[in-house]
């Protein structure tokens, strides 16, 4: 098939994924006149966005005293300061202003008796640099993030902004220069490959938590940006940390809230011991999410794991009274007899440390411009959202923070692409010769591979070594020898074949080109994970322990700098923290401890 | 739309969803149950898939109600899926 063959739609701006970020940048883009397109694999409001239910974090101090500056403290923090400094103040600056604008667009936020936004604690969040919890956590009830793509969906309705429902974006338009032109795209009903020629093009495409075989994604999330920033030559930032949660249910991934321990809910291992006793004598079950996930994998590695092939734990409350898990835990009866087959009054639930989150991606500034490794804005080129690193989160994010990186740089990546027009930064380009080569060939070997490797296998190979050799709890063997697996997944990633050739909704070649971007996300992962030979808030290895020279293993002397993964020759460079602010005063490196 | 094609299309909508606890029932549903349907209930379960998570997950779970006889009998199937 030749260029000439792929039919050409020309926009301002193309922007790719329709959840929290998308929405967003699309509402800066068609309310500034610019022609944009939004494509997406789903119904904009079907975007895993709506899985966010803590609220998002502003200091508006509605409740309770309240500054910007704690909660950019707090957040630096919580990065364990790989966060870029001029990046959280600019994002924690912002977040009065996003969250009130998005009440303005009809958010439908809990109110205070006197019709302020109701505020509550969260995690991490303090007043006074880190004196007491503050209330800065704004919500609609337990719909927060479905609330909140309602109304950016609406806003952008009015807007006129143009949905592509159900088309999955393939690859990024480079030219030679470097300067990103648009992307090639595959719709689902007819089969048929587009080229989207875009002036500017913004990528939303959310996360890649369905590389880990134990997660609490949902299965969109398979890092459909990640892979094309890398297919493209860009190189991934931070992708070693992964934010874990302690329990979700083994095999399945979903979510059982730390409420079931508060309630009484205990863990044990094979030996039906309380093994948390062993590992934090006061807190023992409520210890933090990282030393119990810690501890739960410590057991599963020395052999103490339950079942068949003992890789889980159990967390019980066989010991409560049926009519408190009744009246207290009735969802998570329902979730544990669903999802695990297991009624909860009757027997423990299986459970494992789940991939909840990424803090990497692809590098940005705090406009939303992607950025190479020196700085510099590649032209045409923007990114927001949980596929961007802003750096914001650094090596750990905090809760509620996902919510306002959305609102703040989706809003910030569409105002670059109206000044960046505007300024004459970046002009209309012509498509270059060839540009549709190299995904067209993909999906030609795709459709004529013989003897290849299953799809389905060849995931679940990866999302099983993903989760063994650097998962929560990282050690040097497991993860040397986690890249050789990877390195010989990948080859089967290339040899994947499909057995439906249709044209109309193949949705096995759509899980195929799913699984080429999960690949890239898996070996970006484990290559980076494997080279920083520290500890630093998710990323945390057994050969670097807690000592007084590097308290909590952190290594700051060698290693406090972004981790760069270039796909061509899986190779690594390193840059530094952005440790100077916008206005304020640097937060200085200090031991991370709560 | 032949039936290959109506088929694929339902599995995306159902294994590609806001939450991953929908993508494992409404996915293990049309695996298991959805080719033992009736046509009238098969039209039900369309209408359920086509709703958001948020909608559809308290009809599962009991917590609201469902007006629509039907709807409510693919939902009692809908119930009796554990997944694996």
């Amino acid at each position: 098939m030749s260029n000439s063959s792929i039919p050409v739609r020309k926009f301002d701006a193309v922007i790719v994924g329709a959840g929290g970020s998308g929405l967003r940048a699309a509402i800066q883009l068609s309310e500034g006149g610019l022609k944009t397109a939004v494509l997406s694999k789903v119904f904009p409001t079907r975007s895993h966005t709506v899985a966010a239910q803590g609220g998002v974090s502003a200091s508006l101090g509605n409740s309770e005293e309240d500054h910007w500056h704690w909660h950019m403290y707090d957040t630096v923090k919580g990065s364990d300061w790989l966060g870029d400094q001029d990046a959280i103040e600019y994002m924690c600056r912002k977040a009065p202003e996003v969250v009130v604008e998005l009440e303005h667009f009809g958010m439908p936020f809990d109110r205070t008796d006197e019709g302020k936004i109701y505020q509550r604690p969260f995690g991490g969040h303090m007043s006074n640099f880190g004196e007491k919890p503050v209330r800065r956590a704004c919500a609609a009830a337990d719909r927060t993030g479905h609330a909140m793509l309602h109304a950016l969906y609406q806003r952008n309705v009015r807007a006129n902004t143009q949905f592509f429902v159900e088309w999955m974006a393939l690859d990024l338009i480079r030219d030679e220069s470097g300067q990103v032109l648009g992307v090639i795209a595959l719709e689902m009903e007819t089969g048929e490959v587009v080229a989207f020629h875009a002036k500017a093009t913004i990528f939303a495409t959310g996360g890649a938590g369905r590389i880990y075989y134990s997660s609490t994604n949902a299965f969109i999330n398979t890092g459909d940006g990640l892979g094309m920033a890398a297919r493209a030559g860009i190189a991934l930032e931070d992708m070693e940390f992964w934010q874990f949660h302690p329990t979700g249910v083994a095999g399945a991934g979903v979510l059982i809230t730390e409420g079931v321990r508060g309630e009484g809910g205990i863990l044990r291992n094979s030996d039906n011991e309380r093994f948390m006793e062993r590992y934090a004598p006061n807190a023992k079950d409520l210890a933090s999410r990282d030393v119990v996930s810690r501890a739960m994998v410590t057991e599963i590695n020395e052999g103490r794991g339950c079942g068949p092939n003992k890789d889980f734990v159990l967390l019980d409350i066989t010991h409560l009274d049926p009519a408190t898990i009744m009246k207290r835990l009735p969802g998570i009866r329902e979730i544990s007899i669903q999802f695990a087959g297991i009624d909860p009054i009757q027997a423990p639930i299986p459970v494992v440390p789940t991939c909840h989150y990424q803090m990497g991606g692809i590098p940005t500034n705090f406009k939303g411009q992607v950025v190479s490794a020196d700085g510099v804005p590649v032209k045409g080129f923007y990114a927001a959202g949980e596929v961007a690193c802003a750096s914001v989160h650094g090596a750990n994010r905090l809760g509620t923070n996902s919510l306002l990186d959305l609102l703040v740089f989706g809003k910030s990546s569409g105002d670059s692409v109206i000044e960046d027009l505007a300024s004459g930064a970046i002009v209309h380009k012509d498509l270059p010769a060839a540009y549709a080569e190299r995904t067209l060939a993909r999906l030609h070997r795709l459709n004529t591979q013989t003897g290849g490797s299953n799809v389905n296998e060849t995931r679940l190979e990866l999302q099983r070594t993903m989760q063994k050799h650097c998962g929560v709890f990282r050690f040097k063997d497991m993860l040397v020898e986690g890249v050789a697996k990877i390195v010989e997944i990948e080859k089967a990633v290339a040899r994947t074949e499909i057995k439906d050739k249709s044209q109309v909704w193949n949705t096995a070649r759509v899980e195929a080109l799913e699984l080429d971007n999960l690949i890239e996300v898996a070996k970006a992962t484990l290559v980076s994970a494997e080279a920083r030979k520290e500890s630093r808030g998710a990323h945390v290895r057994d050969d670097a322990p807690d000592t007084p020279e590097n308290p909590n293993g952190r290594d700051d002397a060698n290693w406090h700098k972004h981790t760069l993964w270039e796909r061509e020759g899986s190779s690594l460079s390193y840059k530094p923290v952005t440790m100077t602010p916008l206005t304020v005063e640097t937060i200085a490196l200090k031991t991370r401890s709560y | 739309m032949d039936e290959r094609e109506r088929i694929n299309r339902l599995r995306w909508r159902c294994t590609r969803r806001a939450m991953l606890e929908m993508d494992l029932l409404l996915g293990e549903f049309l695996e298991r149950v959805f080719p033992t349907l009736g046509p009238e209930q098969a039209d039900a379960f369309v209408v359920l898939a086509d709703m958001e998570d948020l909608e559809l997950w308290p009809l599962i779970n009991g917590s609201r109600d469902c007006a629509d006889p039907v709807q409510a009998e693919v939902l009692a199937l809908l119930r009796t899926v554990r997944v694996k």
